[in-house]
Formats: structure tokens, C-alpha cells, sequence
């Protein structure tokens, strides 16, 4: 049966050095950058963490790749875009339906998500230029299909053999005339990891899509929910929250989106960021051209939640909607309440570590704490050091060689659509009450004095962590899951929610104490030794009954 | 609908490829790599490619599938990536201490020309390679064949490890092909009841269906050894089970060390495995115990038994090749029809081995090499089937179609038992129709009428 543990202590300094001990010098000093004891040196300055650099090789990192980061996280779960991926066949299968963004097809019942759409390229098209063939599959494309728009992802090749995705793309979507063509160039070497992808896609979805719609949005308190992908029906749960509460959604990047969300996003009167490190881009973009502010949000976690439904009423600064959200905050941590304090009884005191893509390493540590447990180390596979630190390092990060050749685009405030939101003074008030826009402290603050940040963890490292610290459960992917797990150790998959969630808003809270409960009280647990093992020694003779 | 777009008409497609029957190279490199004792399998190329083979192969045995990449940068995808496989070599000797590393290469790797062989030349020569260690390669371009034909590439760098020493060692190599861990345990038990010595290679049985202990070993008991593989060269012949995924590497073995081979197809179904066998003992000279001949009665017993549901059943199949042609002889064998047959592997001699299992019988195939699902869920909307088997992928047409779907083939991402529980041999007949009965009949007793819904079937 489950064992009650005491919160392990330990020295982080050790621990940092047992990780580095085994590496050859030159990995040594630079994975010493990338570990960092939070807040144990004595300066005034607090200490920097090495980010999104590039990966060492042979070193079994847990990244994937730039085309992974556009099509599969940003483009992927947009349900009326046809996504065709230009290359060979395995970028384009495995980033089919493996990503769990749900999706409800809507009136017009456009739904490509179940598809995945190919070049196929062969090594006649790598000789002779795939150019020709991208036209061809997307005149067929658009012929069987007559989607309102579709996007070509590049891969690896693509980029070498010189094929100019953009040029076939424009040219195309001239052809259609009520299609929209638009290319991606998110070979997967670029940048060091899924992030160049985020970037790469922000730039073209602001580009090609935002603003097509001009007919303005209906409804009151007017947002963009940014960077909610779906997984496992978040997005359905914070919709349905802001629905009660009175809020329109216009758009959501990208879980359940639409063309036609994306292409209205401009009519929002505030963007509302989950995942900053993906659409960070897109959010300050929205900012610049259309004069929408932006405030990080995070719904995951029931305080959470409402602290970042509090953030938007006070926003608007409307007392019919501030009014309302504390009604609906009432009404649902009813329920909340009722399944932590049972769920709390078992889990207080148990230990967690969690190292997820670029977010949620951070936001969980919400549910964490609510359920009383303590996180020991956490990390990102692939956040940028503001997403550590906080927003304020941005002016002091260098972009070195690997990342420099990510298109940086420039937006200019739009003549006729630029409109501020609020009055300079509205927003000094605002500002003077505490309000934060466009600020994002990262997860640092957040980890304990003392815990181990390690950012692009290895699995190295992560058994090793595992093995010293013990953990009463550990969360990352599912390369992590099983490995994890043959050390007994509960694992949680916090990418893919091993099938379950919403994990978001307050129903998403109830359903992650229950799973947490139910995983790491589980029996299994128990089981990893035979009798025979257990008591290997044979000290009598059987006694039959 | 989940598949509303998928319409009835057929509409020529020559660039676009839709829901594919097949994958690229590398993940089968990675999975033959990994039926290798203590190998960590690694890929030239960009890490993304590694991560999604990582994934998939997770996915689909539920287990740690540990390997690593040289995690190309834009500079490196634009000189070269021999410094990252030299340094990736280093680091892995260093932290994770495999015996062997057996290299791939990606699209990437492929198109800028690296040279796997100088490059494992200069590591060697740096001292990267430690006393006793192996590194072996395999180009796998993603854009040529298949996920099978990268499982072919790393089986035969496999038997590149061959060193003949001019006396014969009396056993049998065989090369199972892509199959199952319990499917590679099957091959060795059978082997093992009839008494013939073999080598098995690659072989992921003890790998990719390991015990939770409480230890995590990166590097299980199971797989070919390399000392193994050495003396593969000594063997009195090898048996390639599938023409796609084995013959290749044994053709090797033949016309370099002289080990004669022959190719069968892979022992799914009676005939195939009638087939496998009569020629195992033929080449060791034994005979075959009883045992294995009561094995075989308990399937042709099941096939009369149950035969009136097998009997005219309409089948959809896809996957890969040698898998497939040993399924539909198996299917015909019990008066099944596969009437639409679609691979995404290309090759036209496949296509001919499926006409030509299928002719004469009452019924037309439609088969295709180089087709996708697409395709094949458009013939099913023309014309009906009675049963699909194929992967995962197929649940989308079998819940839109309404269709009783058996799981068979790569990957299988949302059910078990595939690496615990046999499809090859007589044994893995025996639960092949046990699963494809199971689907007929909860089917039979889910649509019945209550008048004559029934006890006893």
C-alpha cells in the first residue's frame, strides 16, 4: 500500500554535482549552466539559467523540432485549414492525431483534423526539386476538398534542395482566388528546438490570416484566449467558464480554432496569453498593430483560475462582469472544495517534479500546491530564459548563432485599424492598482528556495534525479513514462494527459486531484517484488494446513 | 462522420498522399536496432525525427524506447554533421556505456551526403570507440521506401557484422522480419521444439517486453549479441522470413560468407508456417515432434469448427508488405475474402503476389502498392467489406463505416497484447481467428433481433 513519506531534503548542490559528475568536461561545464539551485547564491543578482540553446548531441534530450513546433503545436489543431506537409512521409505521420486537441467541427462541419496530407517526396523530387509536385498536391488538395485555406509545412529537405514553399504558395492561392495558400519554412534544423516553430508560425498566421475578417465580432468583454491548444478539452472547459461568466472568446490560438477565428482576432479587446512561450510573438504583434493589450493568464488550477477570471473582469473594469465572476467562482468552488479536502488527506506532503514542453512546468505548480504537495525540480525542454526569469531579462537575452536565423518581422500600427483600448489615464489607474500588462514573471519565482531548475533535462538525468530524490511522482512525456515508471515511480504525462483531463479551470482541477489521488495512492506500486523476493532466505519448512 | 471529407468518387492523385499506409525509414532502423543486446540506436539527423520514432515505438509498446540523435543545428545541416555524430558517439560511450550503437541517418543527413562509414572511421581514429565497443550504420533516406525498407537497411548492417571463420557452427540464422517481440519468441520456441539451433537477429523479445521491478535497466537481457552476429557467418544457412524485410541481409550473408539463404514468407497462417517449418528441419535435418503437429491439428480444427463465420467474409487490409501476403493467404486459406489489399511500401512484385494468391477465387482484389487509406476507405464506400485489419489508423474508417476492425500491424497505439501474445506460428493463428471470431460474433450478437438473438453460436 502507498507509503506516507516525509518531504525529502537534501542538499541541491550535491545533487548538481552528482548529475555532472559523469559527463565528459566540456558537457560538464555546459549542462552547469543549465542546472540551476534557485536562489541559493547569496548575490544581489539573481542567478541566470543557460536556455534555449542548442542541443548536445548523443545526450538523449526529450526536444523535438522547429516543424514539430508549427505544424504540430500551432497549426495542427486548426480544423478547417488543410496542413499539407512537404517532404517525406514521416513528419506528416507522425504529427497525425497525435497531439490531443480536441475538436468540435462547428455549424460548417469543416473538419481535417482526422487527415493527414503529404508530398511524399522521393529522391527524384530531392534531385529534381519538389516544387513542382507541392503545386500538384495542393491543386488536388484544393479540388477534392475546397478548404478556405491551406497551409505547407517544410521539412528538413525542403530548405536544402532549395524548393521555395512561399513562391508555389502564393502562386497557387492567385490561381484559387477564394483560397487561401500560405507556406511555413520550419525545417526542422532551424533553431534548437520547438520553439523556432512557435516563432516561425506566429509570424505567418499574423501575416496571412489575422485581420481577413472585417466584419466586427458580436458580443461583450471581447477577448483572445492565446496559447490553449485543447489538450484533452482544456480549451472546451475554459470556454465554458467564460460563457458563464459573460465573456466572448473571438479566438482561441489554437485548440478548436477556426480559420475565421484567427482571420477576427483584431475585434478583441484584450488577449489573454496560457502558454507564453508559443504566442508571446502573436500577443505583442496584436499589441503594435491593433492597439490590444495583453495580460498572462493561467487556468489551470481552481485559484488560478479565478484569479486570472478576476484579472479579466478588473480589466474591464465593469461591474456587471466583475459582479458575475465572482458569482461563478462562488458557484464552482463548491464542488472544488468538496474533492480537495478529501483528496488533500492523501496527497499532502508528496513530492512532484515536472518537466513539460514550455509552459507547463510552471502552471501545474499550481494544482501542485492546491493539493499540497511540493515540487522538488522542474524545468522546460525548451523555454527561453524569460520564461524562467521573467519577461524583464528580455532586453539582456543574446540570440546566438543557432536561433539568429529565425525571421523577427516587423509590425507597424495599422492606420485605420490601430485603436487603443483604453485612455492613457485608464491605464495608468489600472497600472496604479497592481494590474500588470504584458508581463510574465516566470516560473522561478514560483519554485521553492533551494529546488533544482534544469532546463533541456536529459534522460540521464532524469533517472538519476529520480533515483536520488525518489519523488512520489514525476511528470514530463511519454519518451519519459515508461522508464519512469519501471523505477516505480508514479508518472504523470502532463503533454498528453495519459488520455484524460480537462486539467483547466475548475472542472479540470477536480479531474487532476482525482487522477493525481488515484495515481500515486495506486497499489500497483506495491506489487514490484514477488514473496519469494521479498524474503529470499529460507528460514522453515512449509507447514501444510 | 470523422472522415467527412473522404468522398465516394475516386479522383486520380499523383502528388498528394492522403492518410498513409506506411511511414518513413529510420523508425524501422530504430526498431531492428533495438532487438541488438545493450545497443543504443541513433539517429543522424535532426532531433525531431528521433523524437517522433521515440514516441511512436512508445506508443505502441507501452515501454522506454531509449535512443539518441546528433541534433543537427542549421550549421550543420549546411557543413556536415561529422563533428555532432563524433561528439554524439563520445557522449553516449560516456554516460549511457552501450555496447553497441547502431547509427541511421534521416532525409536530412541523407540529401547534404554524410558518410556514416569515414565519419565511424574518424571516431575510431579520435579514440571515441572505446576497447570492445561497436558502432554499426545503416543509411535510411527517408525519402526511398518505407519504414520497412529502413528495418531491411539496419538487418542488413546487422549481418555486415558477420566474420566467417571457415567452419561451420551448425545453425540456422532467422531473420524473423518486422514482427512482434512475442512473435520473435514464438520463432524461437518453435525453433527450440523441433530442436534446431538458430540465430535470431534482431530480436526484441526481452527487450520490449520487459518486467516492472523497480530497477530500470536502459539496456535489458534480450537481443542478439554481437558476438552472435559474428558467428552468423558461420551458419549452414539462413531463412529470411519476407522478401521486404529480411532478404536482403541474408543475401548478404550468401554472396559475401558464403551462408546459403533462402526466402520465405512470414509464418502468419497454416500454410506459411507449414511452409516455415518443413524447410527449418529441412536445412538442420530433424524431424518434427508430435508436439508441433497437435499444435497445427488445434488450428485446422478451429478453422472447421468456426468456418461458417469465415466463410465469404468481405476483408479491407492494409500495412506492410511481407505481412500482408502471408495474411491474405491465410484469409483465403479460410474461404475469406481481402478484397481491397493497400500497402504504402512501394513495390510491384507485391502486387502480383496478391493477385496471384487471390486468383481463381470468387471474388476480384483490388490491391495497391504505394496506396494510402484514403484510397482504400473510398473502394469501401463503393463497395462494403465485412471485416478491416490493419493499425490503429483504421479505427476512424471502422467507426464511420460501422466496420468490426482487427488491430494487427505497426503501430497499434490504443490496445495491448501485442508484444505479449503471438500472431505468428500455429498458435498465433489460433488467436488471430480467436480475435477475428470475438469481432464477428459480439457484432452478430449486437445487431440479432431479440427473436433470434442466441445462446450457444
Amino acid at each position: 500500500m502507498a507509503k506516507t513519506k516525509k518531504v525529502v531534503q537534501f542538499d541541491a548542490a550535491d545533487i548538481k554535482e552528482e548529475l555532472l559528475k559523469k559527463y565528459p568536461p566540456k558537457v560538464a561545464r555546459k549542462r552547469a549552466k543549465q542546472i540551476m539551485i534557485n536562489e541559493a547564491q547569496e548575490s544581489e543578482t539573481p542567478p541566470e539559467i543557460l536556455a534555449n540553446v542548442r542541443t548536445i548531441p548523443g545526450i538523449i534530450t526529450m526536444r523535438g523540432c522547429t516543424y514539430a513546433g508549427c505544424k504540430g503545436v500551432i497549426l495542427g489543431p486548426t480544423r478547417d485549414l488543410v496542413n499539407i506537409t512537404h517532404g517525406p512521409i514521416g513528419c506528416g505521420f507522425y504529427s497525425w492525431l497525435t497531439r490531443r486537441n480536441q475538436t468540435e467541427p462547428g455549424p460548417d462541419g469543416d473538419n481535417y483534423m482526422p487527415y493527414c496530407f503529404s508530398t511524399d517526396m522521393q529522391d527524384q523530387d530531392i534531385i529534381f526539386g519538389g516544387e513542382k509536385k507541392l503545386a500538384a498536391a495542393i491543386q488536388e488538395a484544393y479540388d477534392l476538398f475546397h478548404p478556405k485555406g491551406i497551409a505547407i509545412f517544410a521539412t528538413c529537405p525542403v530548405g536544402l534542395i532549395g524548393d521555395d514553399v512561399h513562391a508555389v504558395a502564393k502562386k497557387m492561392k492567385a490561381k484559387f482566388g477564394d483560397c487561401n495558400v500560405f507556406g511555413f519554412s520550419c525545417e526542422g534544423y532551424k533553431g534548437v528546438s520547438q520553439s523556432a516553430g512557435h516563432h516561425i508560425a506566429n509570424n505567418q498566421v499574423f501575416t496571412h490570416l489575422i485581420g481577413e475578417n472585417e466584419t466586427p465580432s458580436e458580443g461583450e468583454y471581447k477577448i483572445n484566449l492565446l496559447g490553449e491548444y485543447n489538450i484533452g478539452g482544456d480549451g472546451f472547459e475554459i470556454d465554458r467558464i467564460f460563457k458563464k461568466c459573460g465573456i466572448t472568446n473571438i479566438a482561441t490560438f489554437s485548440g478548436n480554432s477556426s480559420y475565421d477565428q484567427f482571420a477576427s482576432a483584431q475585434h478583441a479587446d484584450l488577449s489573454a496569453v496560457m502558454c507564453h512561450r508559443s504566442i508571446n510573438y502573436v500577443a505583442d504583434m496584436l499589441e503594435t498593430k491593433y492597439g490590444i493589450p495583453w495580460i498572462k493568464v493561467n487556468f489551470i488550477g481552481a485559484e488560478a483560475t479565478a484569479k486570472s477570471l478576476r484579472k479579466i473582469a478588473e480589466y474591464f473594469g465593469d461591474k456587471k462582469l466583475i459582479d458575475k465572476v465572482e458569482a461563478v467562482i462562488a458557484e464552482e468552488l463548491v464542488e472544488v472544495k468538496t474533492v480537495i479536502e478529501d483528496v488533500r488527506s492523501r496527497t499532502e506532503g508528496k513530492t512532484a517534479m515536472m518537466f513539460v514542453g514550455g509552459s507547463r512546468a510552471h502552471h501545474y505548480n499550481e494544482l501542485f500546491v492546491e493539493m499540497g504537495m511540493k515540487t522538488l525540480s522542474a524545468g522546460y525542454e525548451f523555454g527561453h530564459r524569460d520564461d524562467y526569469e521573467g519577461r524583464d531579462v528580455i532586453p539582456t537575452l543574446k540570440v546566438d548563432a543557432d536561433s539568429r536565423n529565425i525571421e523577427e518581422i516587423e509590425v507597424v500600427q495599422d492606420e485605420k485599424l490601430y485603436n487603443p483600448r483604453k485612455t492613457p489615464e485608464e491605464y495608468k489607474a489600472l497600472e496604479d492598482a497592481g494590474f500588470k500588462f504584458k508581463h510574465y514573471e516566470g516560473m522561478n519565482p514560483d519554485m521553492d528556495k533551494g529546488s533544482l531548475i534544469i532546463d533541456d533535462l536529459n534522460q540521464y538525468e532524469a533517472d538519476k534525479l529520480v533515483e536520488i530524490l525518489k519523488p512520489d511522482l514525476f511528470c514530463a512525456g511519454i519518451k519519459e513514462k515508461f522508464s519512469i515508471q519501471k523505477l516505480g515511480i508514479p508518472m504523470k504525462q502532463l503533454h498528453s494527459y495519459d488520455s484524460g483531463g480537462p486539467y483547466a479551470g475548475f472542472k479540470g482541477a477536480v479531474n487532476f486531484y482525482k487522477e493525481i489521488d488515484r495515481l500515486v495512492n495506486s497499489k500497483v506500486w506495491s506489487y514490484m517484488k514477488a514473496p519469494w523476493q521479498e524474503n529470499p532466505e529460507l528460514t522453515g519448512t512449509f507447514v501444510w494446513e | 462522420m470523422l472522415l467527412r471529407h473522404t468522398k465516394k468518387e475516386v479522383a486520380d492523385r499523383k502528388a498528394l498522399v492522403i492518410n498513409p499506409a506506411k511511414t518513413c525509414q529510420p523508425i524501422g532502423a530504430m526498431y531492428a536496432a533495438l532487438g541488438i543486446h545493450g545497443c543504443l540506436p541513433h539517429s543522424h539527423g535532426s532531433q525531431g525525427c528521433c523524437a517522433y520514432h521515440r514516441s511512436t515505438l512508445t506508443r505502441h509498446y507501452k515501454e522506454p524506447i531509449s535512443a539518441a540523435t546528433s541534433s543537427f543545428t542549421e550549421g550543420a545541416s549546411v557543413f556536415g554533421g561529422q563533428a555532432n555524430l563524433v561528439q554524439a558517439i563520445d557522449n553516449i560511450f560516456t554516460v549511457y556505456e552501450p555496447e553497441v550503437i547502431a547509427v541511421h541517418t534521416t532525409c536530412l543527413s541523407e540529401t547534404i551526403g554524410d558518410d556514416l562509414n569515414q565519419i565511424r572511421t574518424k571516431a575510431q581514429k579520435e579514440g571515441k570507440i572505446p576497447e570492445g565497443k561497436t558502432v554499426i550504420g545503416a543509411p535510411t533516406p527517408s525519402y526511398v521506401g518505407s519504414h520497412v525498407t529502413g528495418f531491411s537497411n539496419m538487418v542488413k548492417a546487422m549481418a555486415q557484422l558477420a566474420e566467417p571463420s571457415g567452419k561451420k557452427s551448425g545453425k540456422v540464422n532467422v531473420i524473423p522480419g518486422w514482427v512482434e517481440p512475442s512473435d520473435m519468441a514464438e520463432i524461437k520456441r518453435l525453433a527450440g521444439l523441433i530442436g534446431v539451433d538458430i540465430t535470431l537477429f534482431p530480436d526484441t523479445s526481452g527487450v520490449l517486453d520487459a518486467p516492472l521491478t523497480g530497477e530500470y535497466k536502459m539496456f535489458p537481457d534480450g537481443g542478439v549479441t554481437v558476438s552472435e552476429l559474428k558467428k552468423s557467418g558461420d551458419a549452414i544457412g539462413t531463412l529470411a522470413l519476407g522478401e521486404w524485410c529480411s532478404a536482403d541481409a541474408a543475401r548478404w550473408l550468401d554472396s559475401k560468407c558464403k551462408v546459403p539463404c533462402t526466402v520465405l514468407d512470414m509464418p502468419f497462417g497454416l500454410a506459411a508456417t507449414d511452409r516455415f517449418i518443413d524447410v527449418l528441419r529441412t536445412v538442420a535435418g530433424v524431424s518434427v515432434p508430435d508436439a508441433v503437429a497437435t499444435e497445427r491439428g488445434q488450428l485446422v480444427d478451429m478453422i472447421s469448427d468456426m468456418h461458417q463465420y469465415f466463410y465469404g467474409k468481405r476483408v479491407a487490409i492494409w500495412g506492410d508488405p511481407d505481412q500482408l501476403i502471408s495474411m491474405c493467404e491465410f484469409l483465403v486459406s479460410l474461404d475469406m475474402q481481402p478484397v481491397y489489399v493497400v500497402t504504402g511500401t512501394p513495390g510491384k512484385k507485391f502486387e502480383k503476389r496478391i493477385q496471384e494468391i487471390c486468383e481463381g477465387q470468387p471474388f476480384e482484389v483490388k490491391v495497391k502498392a504505394k496506396g494510402d487509406m484514403f484510397l482504400m476507405h473510398q473502394w469501401i464506400k463503393n463497395e462494403p467489406v465485412d471485416l478491416l485489419i490493419g493499425n490503429t489508423y483504421g479505427k476512424y474508417i471502422a467507426r464511420d463505416e460501422d466496420i468490426p476492425f482487427l488491430r494487427w500491424g505497426f503501430p497499434i497505439l490504443d490496445r495491448q497484447g501485442h508484444q505479449y501474445f503471438p500472431t505468428v506460428g500455429y498458435k498465433g493463428g489460433l488467436r488471430l481467428l480467436e480475435k477475428i471470431l470475438t469481432l464477428f460474433l459480439d457484432r452478430k450478437d449486437r445487431d440479432d433481433p431479440e427473436r433470434v438473438f442466441e445462446l450457444v453460436l
